[in-house]
């Protein structure tokens, strides 16, 4: 591996990431999935970095999901897409920040499709105000919110706590980075680094202390893949393709994955369980599985935050060893205790994954 | 019988020195000039050809002496400026140098596509991926194939194409040469590393010229090279540095998942940053793609629109040494027929 080779590519792959101001939207499944990264974002946006970062109680889905699954069609989009930049335009703000990294692809789909056809503009513009009477502004900056961490990444590591070291040995934790399908396989230069090497989580992984682990099946699709888990008669190709990644990063005995998708996290961290249970097979260490999280919850772990106020204990996952790694200090009493340390409950262990 | 016209000849490999020779058997006075610091072009790189393996010094060995003998030749020297005067050219040379010529040859060839931009292959970043010109490079000085680890590999694939028939890189052509250089490598391979295996990844095998599906036949008979049709979508490293290929394998109707010591690919043809400035400087007319059009495909294939100005070689698009040759000579009485019509003097 000759990493110049990387970063030579990496310097083709520059994007414009707006400083300050913006407009949040988030993502439909994260926080039933991942429900402390979004809060953990517009926490370190607002309050470790000092940016102004708004959000709008009533956007809406971008319908990404149900447009990937064909069924809603192209102009439906287009025309929620419209009502968000309206909702922005409204509010004063012309940076959109986008949770999601299907949202990020829906909206760089639907402005590439204005571009090239200005008359679909139109007639999505015709739509919103019939159906709302609302008019918008085409945002000037378009980011994911792992562009905006990226851009930052340098000013969290001035305030970091626990770097990704090891903190028994000294070394770099060994890091996987998994970037969604829809970040830049669609518009290589609408990500940072470009799709076939993306550099916005490795970025992040070097400025915070980790090493990348690169491996075969880097650039596989975590499993979800949409038709396959959506359609319940396909989930068999989500697993295999979850295994497949596994299989293949497992050999470099990483320490933790770290992604920036709604649907990636789920399916490599509950993916670990599937395939524990049908495979018998588990690829941390010791039996667990390898700890996946999303880059908030990694940028949050790095700032200090405390594990259970990220929801780490939501994962499947067990993040123990990982926090352990770190030297995070940790309760494990007031692992499922609520917001008022209410005991919430705790789930059932899996036979095989252990946790 | 004409007078002692003077042909600027801008370009010095096969087809430039080709053309030179033969302009001045037929008695112009002509001035070659070539910006590398020797003649011959691409074929110095090359250890031997396709399709009767005969070592390529063979061509330089005669072209560059006749040449020599015949025609002034300039080193490391470029155009840096081209006007159109009282039915001359009056070129600025690299050098400081001013001369005047009656007529121009764009012979300035093609570049090698920069395979860094087929990302997904992993050129320059995977240690065990390399081109087919640095391939032969390592037969011509005599290298043994090995690894980066220096090892004997047990597994060499051969990638066709990259570059070429390739929206996604912008170019939509056929190169020409790759297919049958890559048959004619592999063989190699086989030859040298007895034990190895050795695949040709391909969409087509456009075995065009004479004598070549002999070869491709000799590759798969006699030295047991395998062909698979298919393109490969990504490469990438495993731990031990191999080179794992995705592709599908279309005669099959499967997905192929393989591992390689090492991949080389096979880079087509671009139009050389010669040939760009030329075409920009003399505002020559490009085909879609980009190499330098002639007025006519079929009957003037190195006459252009801009009166004087002829081309040759690859500038015209990718083409072998032997049509390159063949082509060289058609455009040195291509210029010599427009010298003797006297109607088409003027400039």
């Amino acid at each position: 591996m000759k990493i110049e080779g990387k970063r030579a590519l990496w310097r083709e792959y520059q994007k414009a990431i707006a400083d300050d101001h913006y407009f949040y939207v988030r993502s439909c499944v994260r926080q039933t999935f991942f429900p402390g990264a979004e809060k953990a974002f517009i926490e370190i946006m607002k309050n470790r970095l000092g940016k102004d970062l708004y959000e709008e109680p009533i956007h809406t889905t971008c319908t990404g999901i149900a447009y990937h699954s064909d069924i809603v069609p192209l102009e439906t989009t287009m025309t929620v897409v419209a009502r968000q930049f309206a909702l922005m335009t409204e509010n004063g703000y012309e940076n959109l920040a986008v949770s999601c990294v299907t949202s990020f692809g829906v909206y760089s789909e639907v402005l590439e499709t204005w571009h090239h056809f200005p008359e679909t503009e139109e007639k999505t513009r015709e739509m919103l105000w019939k159906a709302t009477r609302r008019e918008f502004k085409k945002p000037a900056n378009v980011a994911h919110a792992s562009d905006i961490l990226y851009k930052f990444r340098d000013q969290i590591a001035a305030q970091a706590v626990y770097p990704l070291i090891n903190r028994h040995t000294g070394q770099p934790l060994r890091v996987v980075e998994h970037i969604g399908c829809h970040y830049a396989k669609m518009f290589p230069h609408k990500g940072v680094g470009g799709a076939e090497y993306p550099y916005v989580l490795v970025g992040m992984i070097e400025s915070w202390g980790g090493e990348v682990v690169d491996y075969p099946e880097r650039r596989h699709c975590c499993g979800f893949g949409f038709r396959q888990y959506l359609i319940q008669a396909n989930r068999g190709y989500t697993f295999s393709n979850t295994k497949k990644k596994f299989d293949s990063m497992a050999p470099y005995k990483p320490d933790m994955i770290i992604t920036n998708c709604p649907g990636c996290p789920m399916f490599l961290d509950r993916g670990q369980y599937a395939i524990a249970e049908l495979e018998g097979i588990t690829y941390g260490e010791n039996g667990y599985g390898i700890p996946v999280f999303t880059f908030e919850e990694v940028a949050g772990l790095v700032l200090g935050f405390d594990p259970w106020d990220l929801g780490l204990q939501f994962h499947q996952v067990a993040v123990e060893p990982l926090l352990d790694k770190m030297g995070i200090p940790y309760d494990p009493a007031m692992k499922y205790a609520g917001s008022g340390g209410k005991f919430i409950g705790s789930p059932e262990l899996p036979e095989v994954l252990k946790c | 019988m004409h007078t002692r016209k003077h042909i600027l000849v801008i370009g010095g490999g096969v087809a430039g020195m080709e053309s030179a020779i033969h302009l001045c058997d037929m008695g112009y006075e002509v001035t070659l000039i070539e910006k590398q610091d020797q003649l011959g072009g691409h074929v110095l790189k090359w250890d031997f050809l396709f399709p009767d393996h005969r070592p390529a010094y063979e061509i330089t060995n005669e072209l560059c002496p006749a040449v020599e003998e015949k025609a002034t030749i300039k080193l490391q020297t470029e155009v840096k400026n081209i006007v159109r005067q009282n039915g001359h050219f009056e070129v600025a040379l690299s050098d400081g140098e001013k001369l005047t010529a009656d007529a121009l040859l764009v012979a300035t060839g093609f570049d090698l596509f920069d395979a860094h931009k087929k990302e997904e292959y992993g050129y320059g970043i995977y240690d065990n991926v390399i081109t087919a010109a640095e391939l032969e490079e390592r037969f011509q000085n005599k290298i043994p194939i090995r690894t980066a680890a220096g090892k004997k590999p047990a597994r060499v694939g051969f990638v066709h194409c990259v570059g070429s028939r390739d929206e996604k890189v912008g170019n939509e052509y056929c190169s020409k040469v790759c297919c049958v250089t890559a048959v004619k490598q592999a063989m190699r391979v086989r030859e040298s590393l007895p034990g190895c295996e050795v695949f040709c990844f391909y969409m087509d095998l456009r075995m065009f010229g004479r004598y070549f599906e002999d070869l491709y036949r000799e590759a798969q008979e006699k030295w047991g090279v395998q062909f698979i049709r298919g393109r490969l979508s990504e490469a990438a490293e495993d731990i031990d540095q191999r080179i794992i290929v995705k592709l599908e394998d279309t005669l099959a109707g499967r997905p192929l998942r393989m591992a390689v010591d090492l991949l080389v690919l096979l880079t087509g043809f671009v139009p050389s940053e010669g040939t760009r400035r030329m075409a920009t400087m003399l505002n020559l007319p490009l085909g879609n793609d980009r190499f330098i059009k002639p007025s006519d495909e079929h009957l003037r294939r190195n006459l252009t629109p801009v009166p004087g100005v002829f081309v040759t070689g690859a500038s015209a698009g990718p083409r072998s040494i032997s049509e390159s040759i063949s082509d060289a000579r058609a455009a040195a009485l291509e210029i010599a027929a427009w010298f003797n019509n006297s109607s088409q003097h003027a400039i």
